[in-house]
């Protein structure tokens, strides 16, 4: 009796260790692809360690108040200054004006492809935003630089049309695309049952839309907006091209430099305790985005429950 | 119903159609002008020749060729690493915390700007692993921009890989890994496909990220060259960058842009198409 039961026991063992070749490249894979799979966390650390140690060195040596509320930017004087308010300043304005102007075309254009049309349009329109999301940044800038500046330039009798005015409608139509494909998924998320007792109780469609379903999906159009604004926050190379680039305090008719067009345009001529601005300029963006990143899951989480 | 709700009505359904047609006249217009004023400047002579101030030609080859090993050297990296964290979070896995933690890191990735994966990519590639300005460093730091895209597209369609297909196999006496290389991975190509024809726009719309770390240069590079240290390169993008901005070439630019444009157009229909087709060959 034992025996066999022994002896069964052992069959069953057999296949198991009958490939020990098997068994190594299975631990191995194991290994390899949890290796992959902490990678990404990997590359957040390094990139955050290298920012922070090519950067902080620089904000301590100027100073964290004179760094961030520093109302001039002459790095290259003989008494150099470094403050970095113009660019923050710059940036926000930019943002907040392509959030104001963007956002609300963005959320229409979304109730239009959830709500509004049929298929086939829904289909081509979706098209044409998804191509949006794909032009190369340049490509706006180039556009923006050739067609929005002098626009701007003629339509309000300025000198020079590359302003921050240019760089928030430039900006403004860069996010549109992101906008719309969040918000669109949201919309499209809403319960028909909220919008058929809606329609039950009389109310017309548009209402039911603008009442109702976008209401309904808040948290997932908020979402949209606060991706928006990383991507406008980050944008550097379209922004380079209309925005003038001079370090003044922001003003909307005037030239202005942002965070990231202050990095891209003085990156390969610095050098010495320049340079080293130019990464703590970076670090400051970086916990920019980072907050902007925080918000948006705090968003995405307070929907899931 | 009252009038003023009915004018309301009409008012709303007014502004929505306003808006989505505001952004296709947009996007029209942009494509019109675009290609008006690029393709009179693209001939045989223009995507054959470099560019060169002693014999007078401008020309993209050395770009199109740069921006082509740039695709092949980020793919062949990012892929192995990416479709591998994918099949770790979904195959592997079990810990809560650990999924999410990477779930975060990558998100994170994907909201950085590229400007920053410039800076770091210089500091990281070009200077700390001593690669210099080399299309190898741009590459690397691309492959660190588009991760997150290829865990993204290959986790999706590794959920949809049903559970069936991996009890099945296992049931057949296969390892955890004979099991995804046989069954699960294949199942799950489109989302792997799909993933590789996003980053492959990203790549080519990309210029920040690749100014300080692959360079500006406009020489042919021998494949051999592209992969050594200092073989420095402008891609597509950068180039076109660098024509606006430095020389003022704006025709030059408009060709560029143009290309730009195509490829982008090509590469948004080849998604649609892979992801119908492969759809279509997971249902049977």
């Amino acid at each position: 009796m034992q025996n066999n039961a022994v002896s069964a026991i052992h069959i069953l063992e057999k296949p198991k260790k009958a490939n020990p070749a098997a068994e190594i490249s299975e631990k191995l894979m194991h290994i390899i692809f949890g290796v992959c799979g902490f990678i990404a966390v990997a590359f957040v650390l390094v990139i955050t360690v290298f920012l922070v140690i090519s950067g902080a060195p620089a904000i301590n040596e100027i100073g964290i108040t004179n760094f961030l509320f520093g109302t001039e930017w002459a790095p290259t004087n003989s008494d150099p200054k470094f403050g970095i308010l113009p660019f923050v300043l710059s940036s926000v304005c930019a943002t907040t004006g392509a959030v104001i102007i963007g956002v609300p075309i963005g959320i229409l254009c979304a109730a239009f492809l959830a709500k509004f049309s049929g298929k086939r349009i829904s289909a081509a329109v979706s098209g044409a935003v998804s191509l949006m999301a794909g032009i190369p940044s340049v490509v706006y800038g180039l556009l923006g630089m050739i067609y929005v500046v002098p626009a701007v330039r003629e339509i309000f009798g300025l000198p020079d049309g590359a302003n921050l005015f240019s760089a928030i409608i430039v900006l403004a139509i860069m996010i549109l695309p992101s906008v719309i494909s969040v918000s669109e998924t949201a919309l499209r998320a809403v319960p028909r049952e909220y919008e058929e007792a809606s329609l039950a109780l009389g109310a017309t469609h548009a209402e039911t839309v603008f009442k109702v379903s976008i209401p309904a999906a808040k948290s997932g159009i908020t979402a949209s907006v606060v991706l928006g604004v990383g991507r406008a926050v980050g944008e550097a190379m379209a922004v380079i091209m209309v925005a003038g680039n001079v370090a003044n305090m922001p003003g909307i008719f005037k030239s202005v430099r942002l965070l990231t067009t202050a990095v891209v345009s003085e990156m390969s001529y610095s050098s010495g305790l320049h340079r080293e601005a130019l990464f703590s300029i970076a670090l400051v963006l970086l916990i920019f985005i980072l907050a902007i990143n925080l918000v948006l899951n705090l968003i995405v989480k307070r929907d899931k429950k | 119903m009252k009038k003023s709700r009915k004018i309301k009505s009409v008012f709303l359904n007014f502004i929505v159609w306003t808006a989505a047609a505001f952004i296709c006249l947009l996007l029209a217009g942009m494509i019109l002008c675009i290609l008006a004023r690029g393709f009179p400047n693209i001939s045989l002579d223009f995507l054959t020749n470099k560019p060169s101030l002693l014999h007078h030609t401008v020309g993209i080859l050395p770009n199109l060729l740069n921006t082509l090993y740039i695709i092949l050297m980020t793919l062949v990296i990012v892929l192995p690493l990416g479709v591998g964290a994918a099949v770790y979070l979904s195959e592997y896995a079990k810990n809560k915390k650990a999924v999410r933690i990477i779930e975060l890191a990558a998100e994170t990735l994907s909201g950085i700007p590229s400007i920053i994966y410039g800076l770091v990519g210089m500091l990281i590639f070009v200077q700390f692993c001593s690669l210099q300005t080399s299309l190898l460093a741009g590459a690397l730091t691309l492959v660190i921009m588009t991760l997150p895209t290829i865990i993204r597209t290959t986790q999706e369609s590794l959920k949809t890989v049903p559970e069936s297909y991996r009890e099945g196999a296992f049931g057949l006496g296969a390892g955890k890994w004979h099991a995804i290389r046989t069954v699960v991975l294949p199942s799950a190509i489109d989302g792997i496909v799909t993933g590789c024809i996003l980053a492959v726009g990203r790549i080519v719309g990309e210029s920040a990220a690749l100014m300080y770390t692959a360079g500006m240069a406009n020489e042919i590079l021998t494949p051999k060259e592209a992969l050594s240290a200092g073989g420095a390169g402008s891609t597509l993008t950068v180039s076109m960058y660098f024509y606006t901005k430095e020389r003022v070439d704006i025709d030059t630019a408009f060709a560029i842009a143009a290309i730009l444009l195509i490829l982008t157009l090509l590469l948004n229909i080849a998604a649609k198409i892979a992801a119908k087709l492969l759809k279509k060959g997971k249902g049977k």
